[in-house]
């Protein structure tokens, strides 16, 4: 009897099983075999569309190729546009979240202002704020409502640029920030042991750095011309309106987690002398870091996949908000290049799996130890 | 306690209420560029309220987006249904029925949630083709209800691990089966469960554009895609996009509104936390 009940449950699992390997683990398989192959041009939707196998060649011509300077533009603002995201609706959500955990009157209202963005679709929040940053109106007269001048800022074709560096230098850069990572690694933790942050930190990382610093010249070239990239100042209205729509997830998520704090670990940390500040940086925030965790997660997993804000805000061929995801379709779907398509989709989902695959094998441990 | 008004107070509402406007001051432009004349639009005066209210652009907008918002409520209305009541049953067996593996199947579905769906495009839309799903609201029902299947798959499974096993091993040895304890004792205890997912499917998917865009032929998309192509012409006038957005959020910004709480914790469930 309960035998065949098991029987039954792993029957009632199963064609949703084979859903899932055939059309996430299979497809995914398949992107990347057909990333490997030269498939594309105009007899590509043919029937029998002519295939062959073609290594690396896609990915050595997104990453070093003549043409693959948009792709490599578009990565770039991938990288900047997640950092961005991620230290603005963190930050806002986090600081709207703490002032609501004061509890004001009116506390349902003001949380369902925030949240409401939320619920939109991207194509109308693209919709609505590119109408917003409209060169000559919207935000950019609002100073002129305190008598001050209008902005002039071109917020979505501008064709500026900030924190520009040279595509050839990747190598070097790559060793900097590596260098970086383990110093601040190493300053982090310096508190509780020394000696160990001294060793398997610090010193690498000063190492790692000067060395990158005076011989940088003598590492490969990524590139054999001169190619920058930066932060195109054209992304920060974009930035802006993905921060106005997910902030008021940030500070649902932190909400959350400030109500599920008993009030008496406030109460005591107020009795023994901490400040409102004091209670927030040293007890509620590191409580909460499972939530900050999510947070950083679901936010750079959707500035990864943002195809829809751009394509509505600033149209798909712009090229300075570009962005893998965007490029992904038009290389795909416009210029019927799908084994280049396939690469750069390959490219997105190895940058998202290195954030989630860690995520999902630490929740199923913690599921195991129950 | 007496209200007084301390300085920190005066601070505390003083920044909700600035941060409150600053979040509705998109809303508070688009509904009164939609209700302007053409005429009246210019970007200068674009923060000033209409001289003469033109409640037409709604009727216009209306009419050219009808079709896919006909499209849109047929997708969204059964795909929800079908991933709801697929994820239930999946959250039942996850939950209840464990059996050697399946916390790891389980991990394998919610890997399903997190990928760039750009990296399953290419395969769906030939496959689609090859199933002569291509092009129609079928294929996209399909991919929309494969897709969910994670997400409501967790939030089941997270529901249904709050009821207690005691639940389950008394209807046992009562002698029901599997499909009996799912209809006299889940399945009844299940409806605010199902609440939560079928509002977070319904939104999602009525908010989807790039399976809407790359898999849909012209008389099957959805609102998205038509209110993209409604705004997407570089010489519109701002009205008729404005009324089009109002008319694309209205459902889900109604469900937001009346059924926030709901809305609230099928946003918690996706963050994996248990």
């Amino acid at each position: 009897m309960i035998n065949r009940d098991r029987i039954k449950a792993f029957l009632t699992l199963l064609p949703s099983m084979i859903l899932i390997a055939v059309f996430v683990y299979g497809f995914i398989g398949n992107t990347f075999w057909l990333s490997l192959t030269d498939w594309g041009g105009v007899a590509a939707l043919a029937e029998n569309p002519v295939r062959n196998y073609a290594g690396l060649s896609n990915y050595k011509e997104l990453f070093t190729g003549f043409l693959g300077g948009g792709f490599r533009q578009d990565l770039v603002n991938a990288v900047y546009y997640s950092v961005m995201l991620l230290l603005g609706a963190i930050g806002t959500g986090l600081i709207i979240a703490i002032l609501l955990d004061n509890k004001p009157r009116g506390e349902a209202v003001f949380r369902t202002i925030f949240l409401y963005p939320m619920s939109l679709s991207f194509i109308v929040t693209g919709t609505i704020w590119r109408w917003m940053l409209a060169p000559q109106g919207g935000v950019n007269i609002l100073p002129t409502y305190a008598g001050l001048d209008p902005l002039k800022f071109r917020w979505l074709s501008s064709t500026g640029a900030i924190f520009e560096f040279n595509w050839q230098n990747l190598l070097q850069i790559a060793f900097y920030i590596l260098a970086a990572v383990l110093i601040i690694g190493g300053l982090m933790s310096i508190k509780q042991n020394p000696t160990r942050a001294l060793r398997r930190f610090l010193l690498p990382g000063i190492a790692v750095g000067l060395a990158a610093w005076l011989f940088g010249d003598l590492l490969p070239k990524a590139l054999f011309m001169e190619e920058t990239h930066g932060f195109n100042l054209a992304t920060l209205g974009i930035i802006m309106a993905t921060i106005w729509q997910y902030s008021g997830y940030t500070m649902a998520l932190y909400l959350a987690g400030f109500t599920g704090i008993s009030q008496d670990l406030r109460d005591a940390s107020m009795l023994d002398g901490a400040t409102t500040a004091q209670y927030y940086r040293y007890i509620a925030l590191p409580m909460l870091k499972p939530i900050t965790i999510s947070a950083v997660i679901i936010l750079s997993h959707i500035s990864l996949k943002m195809f829809d804000l751009i394509f509505a805000m600033t149209g798909p061929d712009n090229a300075e908000t570009g962005h893998p995801a965007l490029n992904m379709y038009l290389t795909t779907f416009r210029a019927n290049d799908f084994a280049k398509g396939a690469a750069i989709a390959i490219i997105l989902f190895l940058i998202a799996a290195t954030f989630i695959i860690p995520y999902l094998i630490s929740s199923y441990r913690q599921r195991r130890t129950r | 306690m007496k209200t007084r008004l301390s300085p920190a107070t005066i601070a505390l509402y003083g920044s909700l209420v600035v941060l409150a406007l600053a979040y509705l001051m998109p809303v508070y432009l688009t509904l009164i560029t939609s209700l302007k004349y053409p005429g009246d639009i210019s970007l200068p005066q674009s923060w000033q309220l209409p001289p003469e209210v033109n409640y037409a652009s709604f009727a216009e907008a209306f009419a050219l987006l009808q079709p896919n918002i006909v499209n849109s409520f047929i997708l969204t209305i059964s795909a929800t249904l079908l991933s709801t009541v697929l994820g239930s049953l999946n959250g039942y067996v996850f939950s209840k029925w464990k059996f050697p593996g399946s916390e790891i199947v389980f991990t394998l579905f919610l890997f399903g949630m997190f990928i760039p769906y750009q990296v399953i495009l290419i395969p769906l839309f030939q496959t689609l083709r090859a199933m002569n799903l291509y092009g129609g609201l079928p294929g996209l029902i399909l991919a929309h209800v494969v897709y969910g299947l994670p997400i409501t798959s967790l939030i089941f499974r997270n529901f249904y691990a709050q009821i207690p096993d005691s639940l389950m091993e008394s209807a046992n040895l009562d002698g029901a089966g599997f499909f009996q304890i799912y209809r006299r004792i889940i399945f009844p205890l299940s409806i605010p469960g199902f609440v939560v997912t079928s509002l977070w499917q319904f939104t999602q998917i009525w908010n989807e554009f790039l399976w809407g865009i790359c898999l849909t032929r012209h008389t099957a998309n959805p609102i998205t895609v038509g209110l993209a192509q409604l705004a997407g012409g570089q010489a519109v006038s701002w009205n008729l996009p404005m009324a089009g957005s109002i008319l694309a959020a209205l459902p889900v910004l109604l469900i937001y509104i009346v059924l926030g709480r709901y809305f609230i914790r099928g946003l918690l469930a996706g963050s994996v936390k248990e």
